[in-house]
C-alpha cells in the first residue's frame, strides 16, 4: 500500500531521493594533509592547497579513497577500477579555489542498495545510483558582524562520500528509514560518524509528488537538512506545498529550496543569480584514480561486519529478532553485547543489555560508548547469577550498586556480604525457627489457607535478609509444612 | 673578459679554480642590473643584498670543500615561480603585496644546488603573450636592435621575455622560466639565446602560478645549449606534492650535448613549411638539417597531420584551464581586494578582478569560460581534447620513424613593440610552430642558429620522445657547433 497525502482533489503519492553528503572518517583532508577533527579554532586547519594559494596543487589522499571503496562495498555497490575527477566551478567566499574538486562524469562507486525495514516489518529495497568523493567547502558566518561576513577554512577540502539514492522512496518513513539504515552501515564501516549534529552528514532532499500510475513530475530540492527528523518532516511539508501549488491551478518550479525548522515549511532559496553552470571539466592537476582489484579485495576481506549480518546472526544465537534488531542499532552496542555474551547465555545476556543497562543508560545520562558498567563487569554479574552465588532479586540490587558506586560485582558482594545462601541445611534451620515462631498460621495453614504459603517463604526470605536461594527457601518451606 | 662574459659552465669552471668569486660575479651582475635594467625592464626585483649575501656564503662553503652543483652561480627567477619571502605577481596587479610563505619545488632545488638568485624576472601577466608587452609592470625590451632601423624597440617575446632579455644582456647567467605554448623557446629564438621546455611532468609544478596546468612547464633559458643541460639538471625532478610530475629518474643531461649526431634519423614535418614563412627562416632551417646531415645525421619527411589544428586547439585548452585555474584570484584571501561603500561579495569579486586583471588576461579568461560552458563544452573543450590526442598520435607515429624533429621556433624574428597590437590573433599565430609541443607534452629545446637581413637572431628548434631530452641536447648540441653564433646583441652588460 503506497503512502499517500490526500489532497483536495484525491490521494497524491510522494517520490523522493536521497543526496547524502557523508564527511569521510580521515586524519586528513581529500587533498591536502591538513587534519579534519572536528570543533578546532577556525582557520587552524587549513594548508595552503586548501586555502587556494597561487601555485598549490592537490595531492589525493589514499585512506579517503578506501574509505569511499568500503562504502561501497557496505553497500553492495559496484567499485570502479577507473574514476577521474572534474572540476565543479562557482565562486563562493568559502570555496577558496573557485573550483570544488569533485567526480561528474566517472564516479568511484556505480549502483548500489540500502535494504530498509519499515514499522510494519515489511522490507524495502532502496537503489543507490553513485557515490562519488569531492572536497567539502568552508564554512561561512554571516551574523557575526553587522558588515562582513566571516570565513572558517577547516572545513575546506574535507573529504566528502556523495551517496545518491534512486527516487525509489515514497513515504516520510521510508526516507527516515533510509537515512538511519544507511548512517548506521557508514558507523559500522568506520568510514563516516554520522554526526548530523555536526555536520558530517547532510541530506539533500529531492521531492516530487505524482498521482497514482503518472511517471515523475518536476522535484524541487530541499538542500542541507541535518537531522533525520527534519528529513522526513521537510519530505511531508514539501510535499504538501507541492500538491497545492497542483491543486490550485499551478506548475511546479524545479528550484532549490530550504527546510524551515521553525515553522515547519520549505522555502525557496535567496537565489543570488541563475542556476549555476559549473562548467564541469576533468581537473588537469589529478590523473585518472586507477585501483586493482587485489586491492579492493583486500579492504573487503578486512570489512568488520556488517549490521544485517550480525543480526541474522544473533536470531541464529537464539535471540529474537526484536532484539538482535535492538543491540546492532549501534556497533558499540553489538560489541558491547558481544562481550558480555562470550562464553555466556546470549539470551540472558540480551535481556540485561537491552532491559537494566539501557536503563541505567537512560537514568545516568551515559552512553554506549561511556557506559555505566563496563561490559567486563556486566559480564562478571551473570557469571555470579549462573553460578548461584546470586539469585536474580540479588543480582538486581548488585547492578544498582556497580551503576552508582563502579565497582567490579565481585568487590560489591564481598562488602555488603550479599552472598546468597545455599546451604540446604541451614536454611532448613531458619524455616523451622519461622515455623515455631508462626505456629497459629501453621495451623492454619494445615486447616487449607494454602496462601499463607507464601508468608512463610517472605519471612524465612527476610529473615535471611533476602539472601536466600528462592528455589532452595520454596523446597524448605514446602519439605517443613509437610 | 668581463664576468657577466661567462657562460654558466665558464663561470662555474673559474669559480672552481679560483679565478673569480662569487662575490665577484654576482656583484658584476648586480652592477650591470643596475645599468641597464632601467631600460630594458627585465627585472621586476632585484634582490641584491640578499644575493650578495648568499655570494659570501657561498664563497665560504666553497673554502670548506663543500662545493654543490650551482655553487655561487647568479641567475635569475621568472616572477611565476613563489619565491618564500620575496614578493611574487606574476606580473599582475591583482597578486600586488603577495608574498608567498612557501618556495617552488623548482627554485628550491636550485637553492639546494648552491645557485644565488639576483631577482625575479618580468614577463607577460600570468605567462599569457608572446611579447611581454601585457605586464602590468610594463614591456621588457629586446636587448638586440635591427640593423637598419636602431632606434625601433623590439619585443623579446614571451611570456618570458624577462628572463630571454636578461640572459642575453648579461644580466644573469642563466634564468628560469616556463613555457605553455612557446613561452621559453619563442624568447630565446628572439633574444639569440638557448631555451628548453622540458617533457611535461619533467619539472615539478609545484609552487608555480598555474596558467594551463596540462601544459605549463618549468625550464631554464641560458647562453648555451649546455648551460640549459646544467640547470635542468637541477630542476628536474620527480615531486610528490605535484601529482602530474613524473617519477623517473633524472641524467646527467650536460653529457649528452657533445654527443654527436652520426646516425640519429631527424624528422623534417612537412606541415611546417607554412605559407608566408619569411624566405630566410625557410633557408636557414634547411641550412640547419645540412649541418646535421654533415654531422652523419639522416633528414626524413615526415608528416604530422593535423598540425594545423594545434593553434586552435591551444587557444582552446590552455585559456579553458587557465579560467579556472584564475578563479582563486578574487580579493578574499591575499593580494589585491577593491571594495566600494556598500559592497557584497559579487561587488567585491567585480572590483577586484577588474582592476586586477589586464585586458589579456580577461580575453582568454572569458575564452575559457565561454569554451566549457554549458552547450559549448562539447564543440570546443572536448573535441580540442580528442584533436590533441590525435596532435600525439602523430608524434608518436613519427618518432616510430625519427630520432628527433628539427623546425623553426619561430615565424619571424623579434618584431617591434607597437606592431601586431591590433588583433590579439596574430599575436597567437607566433606560437604555430611551438604550442605542438606542449599539446603532445613532448621535450622542445630552441638553439639560436643564424641572424635575419636585420641582424636580429632566428633560432630552431629540435622536439624529442618524450623523457628523452638527452637526444635533444645531442641535436641542439649539434646545431649550436656548427651554428657558431657568435653575435651579441647591441644593449649588453659592459657596453651600454
Amino acid at each position: 500500500m503506497t503512502y499517500t497525502i490526500e489532497g483536495r482533489t484525491g490521494p497524491w503519492e510522494i517520490v523522493v531521493g536521497l543526496e547524502v553528503h557523508a564527511q569521510v572518517t580521515s586524519h586528513a583532508k581529500l587533498f591536502s594533509g591538513a587534519a579534519t577533527a572536528f570543533g578546532a579554532e577556525p582557520n587552524s586547519q587549513v594548508s595552503f592547497v586548501d586555502a587556494g594559494f597561487p601555485g598549490m596543487l592537490p595531492v589525493i589522499n589514499h585512506e579517503c579513497v578506501a574509505q569511499a571503496v568500503r562504502t561501497g562495498l557496505g553497500l553492495n555497490a559496484k567499485v570502479n577500477l577507473w574514476s577521474r575527477f572534474d572540476r565543479k566551478n562557482y565562486f563562493y567566499a568559502d570555496l577558496p579555489q573557485g573550483y570544488q574538486i569533485s567526480q561528474f562524469a566517472h564516479p568511484i562507486i556505480g549502483e548500489g542498495v540500502v535494504e530498509i525495514t519499515l514499522a510494519d516489518g515489511s522490507a524495502k529495497t532502496i537503489g543507490v545510483t553513485r557515490l562519488h568523493l569531492e572536497q567539502d567547502a568552508g564554512k561561512s558566518l554571516h551574523d557575526q558582524h553587522p558588515q562582513k561576513s566571516f570565513i572558517d577554512l577547516n572545513r575546506s577540502g574535507v573529504a566528502l562520500m556523495e551517496i545518491v539514492s534512486e527516487p525509489d522512496i515514497r513515504s516520510p518513513e521510508e526516507a527516515g528509514a533510509y537515512l538511519t539504515k544507511l548512517r548506521q552501515i557508514l558507523r559500522y564501516l568506520g568510514t563516516c560518524d554520522g554526526n548530523m549534529d555536526e555536520g558530517s552528514m547532510r541530506a539533500d532532499v529531492n521531492v516530487s509528488v505524482r498521482r497514482a500510475g503518472e511517471g515523475y513530475r518536476t522535484r524541487c530540492e530541499v538542500k542541507n537538512v541535518n537531522s533525520i527528523r527534519f528529513v522526513m518532516q521537510s519530505v511531508e511539508a514539501e510535499a504538501r506545498r507541492q500538491i497545492e501549488v497542483f491543486e490550485t491551478g499551478g506548475t511546479v518550479e524545479q528550484e532549490t529550496r530550504l527546510f524551515d525548522t521553525a515553522r515547519g515549511i520549505t522555502r525557496s532559496m535567496r537565489s543570488k543569480e541563475d542556476a549555476h553552470d559549473y562548467r564541469y571539466f576533468p581537473d588537469p592537476d589529478l590523473p585518472p584514480l586507477v585501483i586493482e582489484q587485489s586491492w579492493v579485495d583486500q579492504l573487503k576481506a578486512a570489512l568488520p561486519e556488517l549490521p544485517d549480518v550480525r543480526r541474522a546472526r544473533y536470531v541464529a544465537m537464539g535471540l529474537s529478532p526484536y532484539d538482535a534488531h535492538v543491540l546492532t542499532l549501534e556497533r558499540e552496542t553489538a560489541v558491547y553485547f558481544e562481550e558480555v555474551a562470550a562464553g555466556r547465555d546470549a539470551k540472558i545476556a540480551a535481556n540485561w543489555v537491552t532491559g537494566d543497562l539501557f536503563a541505567a543508560i537512560n537514568r545516568t545520562k551515559t552512553s554506549i560508548a561511556e557506559p555505566p558498567v563496563p561490559a567486563a563487569h556486566l559480564g562478571a554479574l551473570l557469571d555470579l547469577l549462573a553460578d548461584k552465588t546470586l539469585s536474580g532479586t540479588l543480582a538486581k540490587q548488585v547492578f544498582e550498586a556497580m551503576v552508582e558506586e563502579g565497582k567490579s560485582p565481585g568487590a560489591i558482594v564481598e562488602a555488603r556480604g550479599l552472598r546468597q545462601v545455599t546451604d540446604s541445611g541451614a536454611i532448613e534451620r531458619i524455616v523451622a525457627g519461622v515455623l515455631d515462631a508462626n505456629a497459629d498460621k501453621v495451623a492454619e495453614y494445615r486447616s487449607g489457607k494454602d496462601k499463607l504459603f507464601g508468608f512463610f517463604v517472605g519471612q524465612t526470605m527476610k529473615a535471611m535478609q533476602g539472601k536466600g536461594n528462592p528455589t532452595l527457601v520454596n523446597d524448605a518451606v514446602k519439605k517443613l509444612l509437610g | 673578459m668581463h664576468p657577466t662574459d661567462f657562460t654558466l659552465a665558464g663561470a662555474a669552471e673559474a669559480l672552481h679554480e679560483g679565478l673569480i668569486s662569487s662575490v665577484e660575479l654576482t656583484q658584476a651582475h648586480l652592477d650591470a642590473i643596475a645599468a641597464l635594467n632601467p631600460r630594458l625592464n627585465a627585472f621586476l626585483a632585484v634582490t641584491a643584498e640578499a644575493a650578495l649575501r648568499e655570494a659570501a656564503a657561498s664563497d665560504a662553503r666553497r673554502k670548506r670543500g663543500e662545493a654543490r652543483p650551482l655553487e655561487g652561480l647568479p641567475i635569475a627567477n621568472k616572477d611565476l615561480f613563489c619565491t618564500e619571502g620575496v614578493a611574487t605577481t606574476a606580473a599582475s596587479r591583482i597578486l600586488a603585496g603577495f608574498i608567498p610563505p612557501y618556495e617552488s619545488t623548482v627554485t628550491a632545488q636550485l637553492r639546494r644546488d648552491g645557485a644565488v638568485f639576483l631577482g625575479k624576472l618580468n614577463c607577460d601577466e600570468f605567462a599569457m603573450g608572446s611579447s611581454n608587452t601585457t605586464s602590468a609592470f610594463g614591456p621588457v625590451e629586446n636587448p638586440w636592435r635591427r640593423g637598419n632601423d636602431p632606434d625601433a624597440r623590439l619585443v623579446p617575446g614571451g611570456s618570458s621575455g624577462g628572463s630571454a632579455a636578461a640572459v642575453a644582456a648579461r644580466l644573469a647567467l642563466a634564468a628560469t622560466a616556463t613555457d605553455t605554448g612557446g613561452s621559453i623557446r619563442q624568447p630565446a629564438a628572439f633574444c639569440g639565446i638557448a631555451g628548453i621546455k622540458p617533457t611535461y611532468g619533467r619539472c615539478s609544478r609545484f609552487g608555480i602560478v598555474a596558467f594551463a596546468s596540462s601544459l605549463d612547464q618549468a625550464g631554464p633559458v641560458a647562453r648555451t645549449v649546455e648551460d640549459c643541460a646544467v640547470l635542468l639538471r637541477s630542476m628536474a625532478g620527480f615531486d610528490p606534492k605535484d601529482s602530474t610530475s613524473a617519477d623517473v629518474p633524472v641524467p646527467d643531461f650536460a653529457r649528452a650535448c657533445g654527443r654527436g649526431v652520426k646516425g640519429l634519423r631527424i624528422g623534417v614535418p612537412r606541415e611546417y613549411r607554412l605559407d608566408g614563412t619569411p624566405p630566410e627562416i625557410a633557408a636557414l632551417w634547411e641550412q640547419g638539417l645540412q649541418w646535421l646531415r654533415a654531422e652523419g645525421a639522416e633528414t626524413v619527411e615526415i608528416s604530422l597531420p593535423h598540425t594545423k589544428y594545434a593553434l586552435p586547439t591551444y587557444y582552446i585548452v590552455a585559456p579553458a584551464e587557465a579560467s579556472s585555474n584564475l578563479a582563486r584570484y578574487d580579493g578574499v584571501r591575499f593580494g589585491l581586494r577593491e571594495t566600494a561603500a556598500g559592497s557584497d561579495l559579487r561587488d567585491l569579486y567585480e572590483r577586484t578582478r577588474a582592476a586586477g586583471f589586464g585586458a589579456e588576461v580577461k580575453r582568454r579568461i572569458l575564452i575559457g569560460t565561454y569554451v566549457l560552458s554549458a552547450g559549448y563544452y562539447d564543440a570546443y573543450y572536448l573535441q580540442a581534447q580528442k584533436i590533441r590526442a590525435l596532435i600525439k598520435r602523430d608524434f608518436d607515429e613519427a618518432f616510430g620513424r625519427v630520432d628527433a624533429i628539427v623546425t623553426p621556433a619561430t615565424p619571424s624574428a623579434a618584431f617591434g613593440m607597437d606592431e601586431k597590437q591590433d588583433d590579439p590573433v596574430t599575436m597567437y599565430l607566433n606560437d604555430v610552430f611551438t604550442v605542438t609541443a606542449n599539446l603532445a607534452g613532448l621535450p622542445g629545446l630552441a638553439v639560436p642558429a643564424g641572424l635575419d637581413h636585420q641582424g636580429l637572431p632566428l633560432g630552431l628548434q629540435v622536439i624529442g620522445r618524450a623523457f628523452d631530452e638527452e637526444t635533444v641536447f645531442a641535436v641542439g648540441g649539434a646545431i649550436e657547433r656548427a651554428a657558431n653564433f657568435r653575435a651579441l646583441p647591441a644593449i649588453r652588460a659592459g657596453v651600454g
